[in-house]
């Protein structure tokens, strides 16, 4: 291993270790960039819970450490107590059955949990031009 | 590009008594959608169940197949 992976690799260590409930996704909550990120980051966001969130964009080795590490080779990534809790679909059943706000500690929102069916924006959308 | 059908076959042949349902979200060919059931899971936990599913495909997961969303079920 490069120098320079080893250090991507002990930052991601130490990240993990410093934020009792951190998430690896594409983009950043404000702006997810996949789906599956959105997604998840919703799920947090309607338990309440704060969480770290960091974007592997930047960099392409930040993921593939990122990957090595946890041995799951998708993103989005939920860690909680530095345990690998899993992906979107995961953290979406976990939602859904209370499992997850018991794993954080939070209450489960009495409101309707979040979709059940990704919320996917077309990759391509065409519109008539307008006349 | 793989399609629904051949993930599945995939699937089914790489986890024991493995029964399994594929979508292909976006029709694409990198974006699947899979329900799994096998005896395989029983006693293990979820991220394990995963683990057993996105092993069959190794690093084509994240690669030319850039989703593969995952339902298990040990029974």
């Amino acid at each position: 291993m490069t120098e320079e992976n080893t250090q991507i690799r002990d930052a991601i260590k130490g990240a993990i270790d410093d934020n009792r409930v951190i998430l690896f996704m594409k983009g950043t909550p404000e702006q997810p960039r996949c789906g599956f990120s959105a997604r998840t980051v919703a799920t947090l966001q309607a338990l309440g819970t704060p969480f770290a969130a960091v974007d592997i964009l930047p960099h392409p080795a930040i993921r593939e450490q990122l990957s090595a590490l946890s041995n799951w080779p998708t993103i989005p990534q939920l860690f909680v107590d530095g345990e690998l809790v899993g992906g979107c679909d995961i953290v979406t059943e976990m939602y859904a059955s209370g499992e997850l706000a018991d794993l954080i500690g939070v209450e489960q929102p009495a409101e309707a949990p979040v979709a059940a069916e990704p919320a996917q924006a077309p990759p391509l959308q065409i519109q008539d031009p307008p006349r | 590009m793989p399609t629904a059908e051949d993930i599945k076959r995939r699937i089914e042949a790489g986890i024991p008594q493995a029964a399994a349902d594929v979508e292909d979200l976006t029709g694409g060919g990198d974006h699947f959608r899979a329900t799994v059931v096998s005896p395989a899971f029983a006693g293990r936990s979820r991220i394990e169940q995963h683990r057993m599913v996105y092993d069959v495909f190794g690093d084509e997961v994240g690669g030319p197949i850039h989703a593969l969303s995952i339902k298990t079920q040990s029974a």
